[in-house]
């Protein structure tokens, strides 16, 4: 009748220890490849520091464009710039790409985020890989206390990511113009589409929830709190489901890359109104 | 109708082990039922807590394949069909015997948290709430105390950190009472230091094996972080109280 002997309860000690039957791997699995990928593509274009220009698309790694070298292939003229032409005190040992004084922002962004925390923590740190599956032993775990004290500050973050909305959702407006000429292209709805999803990422954060209303005890207590008890409920539809918009979100941002640049190397042929 | 093989650990705070047993499972049977046939059939002194048999009471708290579960609410035919259902007693709690474990730690951690302290009542002696304002604490009070959450959180099934986290189902009473529109007593401090939220690392599975489906992270711990922000990390909010009184 008897099996085999083991500690109390059943359970044997050390990492990944589990009696679970299911296939819990495939949710970390999944985590690690996709943000694996991701950090891959992205630091690749971003050392690339060209063909991130069509037309009037400008690739949303390299919006807001701080500063532009216009002798680059597939990169922006000078007057797309805000400050103008590449700095001359700019270290040579720093590729000289516009993507880096701006990836910076959302790459803190998500990191900071409620959401890819928990994503990370199970994907990368094993603690834990799953749920009911033995945690990376730690000598003396602090969790978000020590060393990771920082993640509090995400708020700070999104700050900049709220005004990175409006940056590029400016970038999806000027996808609709070219050479002064109202327009359509593919690329227009794939750069509107990408503001969008990034809004609906932004504005579920759960810190944005906190601010907006969250923080209240009493949303009834007077005319503001009840404005602000409205303003909360919206952003909890879409914190709801923030889980899903950060990887939509963060999927598009990609590909909206993918696709300027590949039209601008010529690779792929941009569909639209203007003919070109 | 068919027979199905269970692997049961049983055995006390000394130690233990596996056994097997059979049972036939009748359809609409849950794993609750299965363990009281075995009872009957071949193993009279099999222990296991139970009370309501309807997902209330949160005494038949288990571990059923490996995952924090209750037992009178988990169907034998959600299980997959030819596997040995393996059932051990929660893993972060002291063993009784066979699948009963001793959960005082819990009562012992409401105890430290400083309950209701309402304002005084209005003029006609009642006091008065709205509902807007009570629908979150209400998502929390659905909560009966199985303690799942407490037995997968790897804080405290994993780490060791008994002594320094409350744990999400108190977690979640904290932001019921700190949340309340009536409450005037400040937690956020304790929040903090005495009760650990820093050491949660919001990964969720509390939320996951909650059997009245408790948004425990997103709803009441996330929230309460954000509290402790307020007060301890933001600096304009440090700046602002300080200077401003605000
Ligand atoms: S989210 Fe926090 S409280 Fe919930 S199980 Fe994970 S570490 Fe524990
Ligand atoms: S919060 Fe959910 S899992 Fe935790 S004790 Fe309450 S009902 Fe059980
Ligand atoms: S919590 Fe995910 S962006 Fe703030
Ligand atoms: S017996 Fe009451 S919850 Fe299962």
């Amino acid at each position: 009748m008897t099996t085999q002997e083991i500690a109390v309860g059943g359970y044997s000690k050390g990492f990944s220890q589990t009696h679970r039957t299911d296939r819990w791997w495939i949710g970390p699995l999944l985590t690690f490849l996709g943000f694996s990928s991701f950090i891959v593509y992205s630091t690749w274009a971003a050392l690339q520091g060209n063909h991130y220009f069509y037309g009037s698309y400008l690739s949303p790694f390299y919006s807001p464009l701080l500063f532009v070298d216009p002798s680059v292939t597939g990169g922006a003229s000078l007057e797309h710039a805000w400050f103008g032409g590449w700095p001359s005190w700019w270290p040579s040992f720093v590729p000289a790409s516009p993507a880096f004084l701006v990836l910076a922002f959302p790459g803190a962004f998500r990191f900071t985020c409620y959401y890819y925390r928990k994503a990370y923590y199970r994907a990368f740190a094993f603690t834990p890989p799953g749920c009911a599956v033995t945690a990376l032993p730690q000598k003396n775990y602090k969790g978000e206390t020590f060393l990771l004290l920082f993640q509090n500050l995400h708020r700070y973050a999104l700050y900049f990511a709220l005004f990175f909305i409006i940056i590029l959702f400016s970038d999806a407006v000027q996808a609709f113009f070219r050479d002064g000429k109202l327009g359509i292209g593919v690329g227009s709805i794939v750069l509107l589409l990408n503001a969008t999803f990034l809004s609906c990422y932004t504005l579920g954060c759960h810190s944005f929830r906190h601010l907006v209303g969250g923080k209240l005890d009493c949303f009834s207590c007077d005319a503001t709190s009840s404005t602000r008890y409205g303003l909360w409920k919206r952003v909890t539809l879409l914190n709801e489901n923030h889980m899903l918009f950060a990887w939509i979100s963060l999927f598009w941002v990609g590909f909206s890359d993918v696709y300027v640049r590949l039209v601008s190397m010529g690779i792929w042929h941009d569909l639209s109104t203007w003919g070109n | 109708m068919a027979k199905r093989q269970f692997k049961i650990w049983r055995g006390n705070k000394n130690g233990g082990e596996f056994a097997n047993y059979q049972t036939e499972i009748e359809p609409g049977m849950v794993v609750l039922d299965a363990i009281h046939s075995i009872q009957a059939e071949s193993a009279g002194d099999l222990a296991v807590r139970w009370n309501c048999k309807a997902g209330k009471c949160g005494s038949c708290s288990m571990e059923i394949n490996g995952k924090p579960r209750l037992s009178c609410m988990t169907r034998m035919n959600s299980l997959p069909a030819n596997e040995t259902v393996t059932l051990q007693p929660l893993k972060t709690f002291p063993v009784i015997k066979d699948l009963v474990t001793d959960v005082s730690w819990n009562y012992r951690q409401k105890e430290k948290i400083q309950p209701l302290k309402p304002k005084p009542r209005d003029a006609d002696g009642n006091y008065r709430m709205m509902q807007e304002d009570v629908d979150r604490i209400q998502e929390f009070r659905k909560c009966i105390e199985c303690f799942l959450c407490q037995d997968v959180c790897h804080v405290l099934r994993d780490q060791d950190q008994a002594n320094n986290f409350v744990g999400p189902r108190f977690m979640i009473y904290l932001a019921s009472l700190e949340m309340h529109p009536l409450d005037t007593a400040d937690r956020i401090p304790t929040i903090r230091k005495e009760f650990g939220s820093g050491l949660c690392n919001i990964t969720r599975c509390c939320t996951e094996v909650c059997p009245e489906h408790i948004n425990i992270t997103d709803n009441g711990i996330i929230p309460l972080k954000e509290r402790v922000v307020d007060r301890f990390y933001d600096p304009v909010m440090w700046v602002k109280r300080k200077f401003f009184g605000v």
